[in-house]
């Protein structure tokens, strides 16, 4: 049986550690990480690749694992959001997203940090329309965008270096 | 933040099945045979013949079935349910249906409907007295359309029946709503139903009437299988077939006399969809505001909500206000600009104050903070220099425009709804360890009222924060401090529980298990609303709006940048200051997305043509314009600290401001529909050039004395516009 499952399904690395998805190569990757790894900080908006709720991060590129086929993904480094949350990088946007207001339901947010960190990954000190475009492809109904804008900045302030 | 939140679609449940519904193709017809694909023994089928009582659902009437038994009414009217252990086989099960249907001429067209389900009127004054004596009478009709409310977390529930009871729990606004729709398609006891709300992905209404219908179907499903049922729609569903805002018409005739406005006649229809379920109410909230701001001593108000075969309209921030809001200030702008006065000016001169009638021949008791906002605005802004600078503008490919708007918002339930429906309870709970637990029965959607509800109490007890406990409302635990809605869980119910912890405080003893509870009281200044004549106090008080914006348009492609916006708000006082902020930013973006981009429709079979993010545009953080968001102080003297109701205003005030700047830019004569999008300011710009010189005010009707007749003629403004370029 161990042999079996060394052979068997799609290897990937989830959060920093080896792993094996026994769905069809077809799955979407949304399904696999909710489903399979019972990992529900992904969230699901709408399957069709529009509202970025369900935002990883694979080889620290942003996607939206709604539209990503998990057999595509063989070799590569996912990260969700519940192995994002031990880092250092986390701790420094949960205090700038807390201090302005920036959560309101929640349910874009997951995606949003994450998309936060791969804005402030290329850019570390980003401008108001860098910040705006790299928040574009993540849909929030709630804040308006203004405290979430108002977070990204003061993260990028406070965490100097860490990016 | 970290992801772990559970929302409904994040549980596991042991022998959990899944629900998916069939819904109508066909906008309406009669079921003549329901052809079933072969099924494994493991699909259950649920339709009307499952429910064990009442195949309605109980929201303010009891009209909407359950599963259509004989008759559809619009495309997405629930058939029946697959019930069964694997999502993917239940969706091709569903796809090899087979209904037969027998077609009925389908109405989409509010104005061509016979079936009239709500119809009020009111007014006062000399209406027509005030018309023979006019200077001028203007007339026009406005439009406002769909929308959707757009959550990111899709409508879901999950049922779960025990022997000695039945439970459903997930996304939702109002779970006593829910409780109620159940005991009564159940035919159960009330202590046989429980309803709990799990982390709601935002509501905006959206949350308040279907999740009644959802929870039935599942309950009905999970008392036929005995197994937990969930079902958690996917987004096109949602879109496709669950409540959105009330598309309306509006017709506006109004009498000015000695550049004042002397009487309003106002004709307000609203297309309710295929069932009744929340019309009555929005169409009130609507009709009430329909004069806006503006003292109107002679004023004669009609409305209508009227069913067509489309998918029933409900509950959307602003519930009504945001349709007649926008055709008052748009009126109001339009008949300024004809009188060749500035808008803010004319308005300006004919607000309400302190004291005055309501519309309802209500008073507004408190304070009207309009004069301080629009103040305020004029600092922030530069209003009233833009719009006098940019009317000097060249007609070059690019041009700007500024626009205002003041609204208001009637805060908590309309009428006597609180008194004599809601009855509001809610309860404190000291528990040994001096820990206070809230019991009240409003959900958190977003909108942080768990966070207020807790400093309140806090506060009152001059306790710390972290010593107050406010879970989501079990209906087990909590009793009914009524629904999560009409922008009244803070100002209502907040201040029950100021109360109740004052109470508290005096009996406190360390150590002791107590608890206070606190009953609503009507306040007594409120004249009583006499729903017959539709006449009293329809609101216990008001908050202000000022709303701006500012916008480059480029006339060659027809997309307007909103350089600048800006609103203004008197909630009373802010409880949680960033809390409110953010209630007011989010509002003022789905205005925005109303205002302009929002558009859905249907097609000519009845089907909604956009159900996707990709089709049904909201704004995204690069559509974001400079906002500015600002509080004034005003306190409520019965709210909690000073509070009113906030949550629901920022969204009014936005299309008037919006449309009144589009205007300018345009240059074009007037406007008069939401949304309006690139593609209509390029319809209109490019329209019937031959036209290009008309007057911009012929839609004004002749002078009385020109005319030398004793009335003032009407002329329509129907399409009257001049075309530009
Ligand atoms: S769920 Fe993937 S983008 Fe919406
Ligand atoms: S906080 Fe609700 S969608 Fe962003």
């Amino acid at each position: 049986m161990q042999m079996m499952n060394e052979q068997t399904g799609i290897p990937f690395i989830l959060n920093g550690r080896p792993v094996r998805s026994l769905s069809a190569p077809g799955t979407r990757l949304l399904e696999v990480l909710r489903d399979e790894f019972h990992l529900t900080g992904t969230k699901c908006g709408c399957k069709e690749g529009e509202c970025g709720a369900c935002s990883v991060l694979i080889n620290g590129r942003l996607v939206t694992s709604c539209l990503i086929a998990v057999g595509s993904i063989a070799q590569q480094a996912v990260l969700t959001i519940e192995g994002y949350r031990e880092t250092e990088r986390f701790a420094v946007l949960d205090a700038a997203f807390a201090d302005m207001a920036a959560v309101q339901c929640g349910f874009c947010t997951p995606g949003m940090v994450l998309a936060t960190e791969a804005l402030l990954s290329e850019h570390p000190h980003p401008s108001a329309e860098e910040i705006r475009q790299g928040l574009s492809g993540n849909l929030c109904r709630c804040t308006g965008y203004q405290a979430l804008i108002q977070a990204v900045r003061t993260a990028a302030q406070r965490g100097a270096g860490l990016w | 933040m970290r992801g772990e939140a559970l929302y409904v679609d994040d549980l596991l449940i042991d022998g959990l099945l899944y629900g998916r519904l069939l819904h109508s193709e066909r906008p309406h017809a009669r079921i003549l045979a329901v052809r079933l694909p072969s099924l494994p023994p493991t699909v259950t089928v649920v339709d009307w013949q499952d429910v064990p009582a009442q195949n309605q659902i109980h929201i303010v009437q009891d009209d909407m079935p359950i599963f259509a038994k004989d008759e559809v009414e619009y495309v997405g009217d629930v058939i029946l349910m697959l019930v069964g252990p694997d999502e993917q086989q239940l969706e091709d099960l569903l796809s090899q249906v087979r209904i037969d249907y027998q077609d009925h001429e389908p109405v989409f067209d509010p104005e061509q409907s016979q079936q009239i389900f709500f119809d009020y009127h009111y007014g006062h004054g000399e209406v027509e007295q005030a018309f023979a004596e006019a200077d001028h009478i203007f007339s026009e009709t406005f439009h406002t359309g769909l929308q959707e409310q757009a959550y990111l977390e899709p409508n879901g529930l999950i049922a779960v029946p025990t022997t000695r009871k039945m439970t459903v729990r997930g996304s939702m606004q109002c779970p006593y709503y829910v409780k109620t729709a159940l005991v009564k398609a159940l035919g159960k006891a009330a202590e046989q139903v429980q309803v709990v709300q799990d982390v709601t992905g935002g509501g905006f209404g959206g949350k308040e009437d279907y999740p009644s219908v959802l929870a039935c179907q599942l309950a009905v499903a999970a008392l036929k299988t005995g197994k937990p049922v969930k079902c958690v729609l996917n987004r096109r569903e949602d879109m496709a077939t669950t409540s959105k805002r009330h598309p309306s018409r509006c017709h506006y005739k109004v009498a000015v006399k000695d550049g004042l406005v002397t009487a309003m006649d106002i004709d307000v229809l609203m297309d309710s969809g295929a069932y009744t379920t929340l019309s009555p109410v929005v169409l009130q909230r609507g009709i009430i505001g329909a004069p806006g701001v503006y003292n109107t001593a002679n004023l004669r108000v009609h409305g209508q909500a009227r069913k067509t075969n489309t998918v029933p309209n409900g509950a959307f921030r602003g519930f009504g206000a945001p349709q007649t809001f926008f055709a008052v200030e748009m009126m109001m702008s339009h008949i300024a600009v004809a009188l060749k006065q500035e808008p803010l000016a004319f308005k300006a001169r004919q607000l309400v104050a302190q004291g005055d009638m309501t519309s309802t021949e209500g008073r507004y008791h408190f304070n009207v903070s309009l004069p301080e906002l629009i103040q305020r605005a004029e600092e922030l802004s530069h209003y009233r220099e833009k719009r006098q600078a940019y009317a000097r503008q060249s007609e070059a490919r690019y041009r700007k425009g500024i626009g205002l708007s003041l609204i208001y918002h009637g805060c908590g339930f309309t009428g006597n709804s609180e008194r004599d429906f809601i009855k509001a309870v809610v309860k404190l709970k000291k528990r040994r360890d001096d820990r206070v637990e809230v019991l009240a029965s409003n959900a958190d959607i977003g909108q942080g009222i768990k966070t207020t509800f807790a400093k309140i109490v806090a506060d009152q007890l001059a306790i710390p924060l972290d010593q107050i406990i406010v879970n989501n409302p079990d209906t087990d635990l909590v009793p009914d401090s009524g629904p999560t809605v009409a922008s009244r869980s803070l100002m209502t119910v907040g201040q029950l529980l100021a109360q109740a912890a004052a109470k508290l405080k005096q009996v406190w003893e360390p150590g002791k298990e107590q608890e206070i509870e606190e009953q609503y009281q009507h306040p007594e200044y409120m004249i009583p609303f006499d729903m017959e004549r539709f006449a009293g106090d329809a609101y216990p008080t008001y908050s202000w709006a000022v709303s701006v914006v500012e916008l480059e348009l480029d006339r060659l492609t027809g997309t307007a940048d909103i350089s600048g916006a800006w609103g203004i708000f008197d909630v009373g006082v802010p409880i949680d200051y960033n809390i409110v902020q953010g209630q007011m930013q989010g509002g003022f973006l789905q205005g925005l997305g109303y205002s302009c981009m929002e558009h859905l429709a249907y097609s000519p079979a009845g089907v909604p043509q956009q159900t996707s993010f990709t089709d049904y545009i909201i704004p995204t953080a690069a559509d974001v314009p400079n906002l500015v968001t600002d509080l004034i102080n005003n306190p409520f003297s019965h709210g909690p600290y000073g509070a009113k109701g906030a949550g629901e205003m920022p969204m009014v005030g936005v299309a008037p401001a919006y449309l009144e700047a589009l205007e300018q830019a345009m240059n074009c004569g007037r406007l008069e529909h939401v949304p309006f999008t690139a593609e209509d300011v390029l319809d209109r710009l490019g329209a019937d050039p031959d036209r290009q010189q008309a007057e911009p005010d012929t839609w004004v009707s002749r002078e009385r004395k020109a005319a030398g007749k004793p009335a003032a003629q009407v002329k329509s403004a129907g399409g009257g516009d001049p075309a530009c370029r």
